[in-house]
C-alpha cells in the first residue's frame, strides 16, 4: 500500500530492503537462541535413527522391516526413516548449525582478537556502581600494585588522569574466550572429518576360515562400503591368511578369541596375533577382529561312492552360537563312468549347527558357546537346488523357492541329529557325514582417513572446552583520587562467586595495612 | 560366604543404611526451625553458597514435636550414615572387583551401581566442602537409593567379561561415562529443587495458598543459589561427559572397526550431549531461555536414565552388554 503512495526511488529502496532483510536473518540464525532451538531440533531429528533400522548399519535389518510392514516402510523410506543421518532433514538441520556457528565464530575471533590488545578499559567514573567496591583506609604503593597484580599474571593498564588521578585497570581469564572459540572451532574441525571420512573411506567384512586366505578387493569380501572418492581399483595390495583360531570359554560365555594371521603386501610378509580391541594396522588400513563362528565340516558320499567334502560356514543365531547354514552339492551324482547328469540329483541340507547339545534336555538349541558336544539338525532336499541361473543367493540356507515350486523336494520327514562322525543316509543310499567343527574369524578392514581428522578435533574440543567452561574472566581496578583516597572494585564478566573473595585478597596484598571491610556486607567470616 | 555373596550383602546394607539416613535427614529438614530464617539472612547478604550462612539461632515454636537440637542431630546423625552407606557400597564394588578379578563395569546392574557410587561421592563432597546444606541429603539420599533399587532388577550374577568389553578402555570410557552420570544425577535433583524452589516463590508472592506437595519446597535455599549450584554441577560434568563419549568412539574404533556408526547407544549420546550443549547455551541466551534451562537439564538426565535403560534393554545394538 505505501508503493501507491511513494513511488519515487524505488529501486535503491529495494536493494536495502533485500540487504535489511538478509541482515535481519542472518542475525538471526547466528543468535545463540537460534543455536539453542537447533541443538534441541538436532537432539530430536537424531531418535528416529535409533527406533528405526538404518541402511548404513545393517540392510538385512531393513529388508526385514520391509517384510513385516510391507505398507507402511515404503513411506517411511520416502521420509529417509531407514537414512536418517543422511536425510536431507537432518542435514539441513545440521548445516544450519554450522551456519550458525561460523556466523557465530567470526565475529567473536574479532571481538577477542581486538580485546586481547587493546588496554584493559578504565574505570567509570563513580566506581560506587560497581558490585564489589571498597574505599581503603590506608595509602597503597603504586609500584607495589602493578608487581602484584603482574605477578597473579593480571593484564594492566596504568592510567593518568590531568586531574591527579591514577587508575590501575587489570584484567584475567582472555583464557576463557580463547578455549571457546577453540571448542566452537573444533566442532566443524570434527564435522569436516567425518564429511572426509565419508567421502574417501572404504571397508569390507570378511568371514575366514582357518587355513584359508584372501585378497583385497571387493570381490572378496562379504559385505563392503566405498565412499564416493574412491577408486575401487587402487586399493592397497595386501592378502591375509587364518593360520589359527582360538577362543576361550568360561561357563558364562566366551572370554577371549585370539587370531594368528600372516599377511603378505608388496612382497613383505608377516604375522600377527589379532584380537579384539588389538588391530592389525597394513599401511593405513585396518584389519579388526569383531566376531567368530564355527565351519561344519561334512563329508557326503553319493550314489557312485563319489565323496566330496565341505566346509562350510554357519552364521550365528544368538549368544550361544547356535548357527545355521547350508550345504549344497550340485555337481553329486554324475555317473562317473558316462559323465551322464542324474537329472534332479543334486542334493542339497539345510542344517542347524549347536554347539553343545544336551541331549538330556528336549531342546534342540543349546546354551553354551563352547564346542563340547556338536551336532547338527539336518533336513535333506533333493532335485533341482537353482544355482544356475545366476542370480546371487544365501549360502546359508537352501533356496527356498525352488522348495516352494517344487524343484526340490524334502527328502525326510524329521529333522534328523547327528554327532561328530556320525552319518545320515538318505533313501537313495547317500550319506552325509559330519567330520568336525572348525571356526572363523569374521574380519573387518576399513581405511578411513578422516578418522584421524576427527580424533585431532575431538582432543583439541576438550581442550578447549575446559578453560573455556572453567576459567572466568573478571577485572579489577584499584584508583588513587586527587583527594588522597583510595577505591577498588571488581567485576564478573562471567558469572561466578568467589570474586568478593578475590578482590580482598588482592587489596590486602596491595594494601597490607588495609582492614578488609566486613563492614561493607555482613559477609560471615570475613572480619577476622 | 563366597565374594558374590559378600558383595552382595554389603549392596544390601548399603540401600538399608541410606534409607536410614534418608529418614534422618527428613527429621532435621521437617524439624530444624532454622531453616527459614537462615535463607532469609542468606539473602540479605546477597550472595554465597547455601551453606556459607552462618549458624543464627533463632527460638523454637513450642509445638514442635523434636527441638531444632535434637533435628540438627538427626541430621548429623544422616551425615554420618551416608558416609558409612557409601563405604559399604564401595567395599561391594571392590570385593566384586576381587571375586571377577576384572574390572568392575561388566553388565547394567554394575553400570547402575557405579552411577549411584558416583552420585553420592558427588553430594558427599559438596557438603563437605559446605557448597550444600547438610539437610538437602534428603534429596541425594533419595535419589541415588531410587538408582539403586532400580540396579536390583537388573541384576546380573558376576561373571567374565565378553572379549569386546575386555580393554583397558573399558576403565576409560565407563568410568567416565559413570562419573559423568552420578554428578549429572546430582545436578538433576538441584535442577528440580530449584523449580519446587521457584514454584513456591511465586505462589507465595501471589498469595496463593501452598499445598502439599509444594510446601515442602518452604525450607529450601535461595531459588538462585539452587539455580546456581545447577549450573556449576553441569559445568563440570560436561567435559567428562564429552571426554566419555570421545573415549567410547576411540573404543568403538579398537573394538567394532569404526568409531562411529549411529549404534542406538551412540545415537542417544549423542541427544544427551546436544541436550546438555542447549542447556550450557540456554543459561547465557537471554532471560526467558535461561528460566526454561532447568527444564533442559532435566530434560538431558531423561535422555540419560532413557540411554541406561531402554536403550539396553530394548534396542538391540552393539552395546547389548546389558548381561539381563
Ligand atoms: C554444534 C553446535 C554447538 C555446540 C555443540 C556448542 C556447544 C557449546 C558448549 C558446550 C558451550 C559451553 C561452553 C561455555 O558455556 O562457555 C558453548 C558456549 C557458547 N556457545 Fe556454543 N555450541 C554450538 C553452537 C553455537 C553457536 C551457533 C553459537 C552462536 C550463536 C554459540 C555460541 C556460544 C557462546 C557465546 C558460548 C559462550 C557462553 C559463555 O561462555 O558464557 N554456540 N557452546
Amino acid at each position: 500500500m505505501t508503493a501507491t503512495l511513494a513511488p519515487a526511488p524505488r529501486r535503491p529502496k529495494a536493494a536495502k530492503r533485500f540487504r535489511a532483510f538478509w541482515r535481519r536473518w542472518w542475525h538471526q540464525l547466528t543468535a545463540m537462541r537460534t543455536a539453542l532451538v537447533l541443538l534441541l531440533a538436532l537432539a530430536l531429528a537424531a531418535i528416529p535413527g535409533s527406533t528405526f533400522p538404518q541402511r548404513s548399519i545393517s540392510t538385512v535389518d531393513v529388508a526385514a522391516y520391509f517384510d513385516e510392514h510391507p505398507d507402511l516402510a515404503p513411506w517411511l523410506d520416502r521420509l529417509w526413516a531407514f537414512d536418517v543421518y543422511t536425510s536431507p532433514w537432518f542435514s539441513a538441520i545440521y548445516l544450519l548449525l554450522m551456519i550458525s556457528l561460523v556466523g557465530c565464530i567470526l565475529p567473536r575471533l574479532g571481538v577477542h582478537w581486538k580485546a586481547l590488545r587493546a588496554p584493559v578499559p578504565d574505570a567509570p567514573k563513580r566506581m560506587s556502581i560497581l558490585p564489589h567496591h571498597r574505599v581503603l583506609g590506608v595509602d597503597a604503593n603504586q609500584g607495589r600494585a602493578r608487581a602484584v597484580l603482574k605477578q597473579r599474571r593480571w593484564r594492566t593498564a596504568v592510567r593518568e588522569h590531568e586531574d591527579g588521578t591514577v587508575v590501575i585497570a587489570a584484567e584475567k581469564g582472555y583464557l576463557r574466550e580463547t578455549g571457546n572459540l577453540l571448542f566452537h572451532t573444533s566442532v566443524i574441525l570434527v564435522l569436516a572429518g567425518v564429511a572426509a571420512g565419508s567421502l574417501m573411506s572404504w571397508y569390507g567384512n570378511r568371514i575366514l576360515s582357518e587355513d584359508k586366505s584372501y585378497c583385497n578387493n571387493l570381490q572378496q569380501y562379504d559385505e563392503y562400503g566405498l565412499g564416493s572418492w574412491v577408486d575401487e581399483t587402487s586399493l592397497p595390495q595386501f592378502c591375509l591368511t587364518l593360520d589359527a583360531f582360538d577362543a576361550e570359554f568360561t561357563a558364562g560365555g566366551p572370554t577371549a578369541y585370539d587370531a594368528d594371521v600372516t599377511y603378505e603386501t608388496g612382497g613383505e610378509t608377516g604375522t600377527y596375533d589379532l584380537r579384539v580391541n588389538h588391530p592389525l594396522n597394513i599401511d593405513g588400513t585396518n584389519v579388526f577382529l569383531i566376531g567368530h563362528g564355527y565351519t561344519a565340516v561334512v563329508t557326503y558320499t553319493d550314489r557312485y561312492g563319489q565323496t566330496q567334502t565341505l566346509h562350510q560356514e554357519f552364521l550365528a543365531m544368538d549368544a550361544a552360537l547356535n548357527s545355521e547354514g547350508a550345504f549344497k552339492f550340485p555337481d553329486a551324482n554324475v555317473d562317473p563312468e558316462t559323465g551322464r547328469v542324474d537329472p534332479g540329483a543334486e542334493v542339497g541340507f539345510d542344517a542347524i549347527l549347536v554347539p553343545t547339545f544336551d541331549d538330556s534336555t528336549a531342546m534342540l538349541l543349546g546354551t553354551d558357546p563352547e564346542p563340547n558336544n556338536p551336532v547338527l539338525a539336518l533336513t535333506a532336499y533333493t532335485g533341482d537346488l537353482g544355482l544356475g541361473d545366476g542370480l546371487p543367493e544365501s549360502v546359508y540356507s537352501v533356496n527356498e523357492e525352488q522348495i516352494a515350486s517344487g524343484a526340490l523336494r524334502q527328502v525326510n520327514d524329521e529333522v534328523e541329529v547327528i554327532g561328530v562322525g556320525d552319518e545320515m543316509t538318505l533313501p537313495d543310499g547317500t550319506t552325509l557325514r559330519f567330520d568336525g567343527v572348525e571356526q572363523y574369524a569374521v574380519l573387518q578392514v576399513r581405511h578411513d582417513p578422516g578418522g584421524p581428522v576427527v580424533l585431532a578435533g575431538a582432543v583439541l574440543l576438550l581442550l578447549g572446552l575446559l578453560p573455556g567452561l572453567a576459567v572466568r574472566r573478571r577485572r579489577y581496578w584499584i584508583r588513587w583520587n586527587p583527594d588522597g583516597t583510595v577505591e577498588t572494585a571488581g567485576l564478573n564478566r562471567n558469572d561466578f562467586d568467589g570474586l568478593d573473595e578475590e578482590c580482598d585478597e588482592l587489596t590486602a596484598a596491595i594494601a597490607p595495612g588495609h582492614e578488609p571491610p566486613g563492614t561493607d556486607t555482613d559477609r560471615p567470616g570475613s572480619d577476622q | 560366604m563366597t565374594g558374590a555373596e559378600a558383595a552382595n550383602a554389603l549392596f544390601v546394607a548399603t540401600i538399608l543404611v541410606y534409607a536410614a539416613a534418608m529418614f534422618a535427614y527428613a527429621v532435621e529438614y521437617a524439624f530444624d526451625r532454622r531453616a527459614p530464617k537462615r535463607a532469609k539472612a542468606l539473602a540479605a547478604a546477597g550472595a554465597g553458597g547455601p551453606a556459607s550462612a552462618a549458624e543464627i539461632e533463632t527460638d523454637t515454636p513450642a509445638e514442635a514435636p523434636i527441638s531444632p537440637a535434637a533435628a540438627r542431630g538427626a541430621g548429623r546423625l544422616g551425615l554420618v550414615l551416608t558416609f558409612l552407606g557409601t563405604a559399604a557400597l564401595a567395599a561391594s564394588i571392590v570385593t566384586r572387583v576381587v571375586y571377577t578379578g576384572r574390572w568392575p563395569w561388566g553388565n547394567m546392574f554394575e553400570y547402575t551401581v557405579g552411577v549411584a557410587f558416583a552420585g553420592m561421592v558427588t553430594w558427599l563432597v559438596l557438603v563437605s566442602r559446605g557448597s550444600v546444606p547438610r539437610r538437602l541429603g534428603l534429596f541425594a539420599t533419595f535419589a541415588v537409593t531410587m538408582v539403586l533399587g532400580t540396579s536390583v532388577r537388573v541384576y546380573t550374577e558376576a561373571g567374565p567379561l565378553v572379549p569386546a568389553l575386555d580393554s583397558y578402555w573399558i576403565i576409560i570410557h565407563v568410568t567416565a561415562a559413570i562419573a559423568a552420570s552420578g554428578i549429572l544425577l546430582i545436578g538433576c535433583v538441584f535442577a528440580i529443587l530449584h523449580l519446587l524452589k521457584r514454584a513456591f516463590d511465586r505462589r507465595v508472592s501471589d498469595g496463593r495458598p501452598v499445598r502439599f506437595p509444594l510446601n515442602v519446597a518452604e525450607r529450601l535455599p535461595d531459588a538462585t543459589a539452587l539455580e546456581r549450584m545447577t549450573f556449576k554441577i553441569h559445568v563440570f560434568a560436561f567435559p567428562l561427559l564429552t571426554f566419555g563419549i570421545i573415549a567410547g568412539s576411540v573404543w568403538a574404533h579398537l573394538a567394532w572397526g569404526r568409531y562411529w556408526a549411529w549404534d542406538p547407544k551412540e545415537v542417544w549420546a549423542f541427544i544427551a550431549w546436544v541436550v546438555y550443549a542447549a542447556y550450557l547455551h540456554a543459561r547465557v541466551s537471554g532471560r526467558s531461555a535461561k528460566a526454561n534451562a532447568p527444564w533442559i537439564a532435566i530434560l538431558g538426565y531423561a535422555v540419560m536414565l532413557f540411554n541406561l535403560t531402554a536403550v539396553n534393554l530394548v534396542f538391540s545394538g552393539l552395546h547389548s552388554y546389558a548381561g539381563v
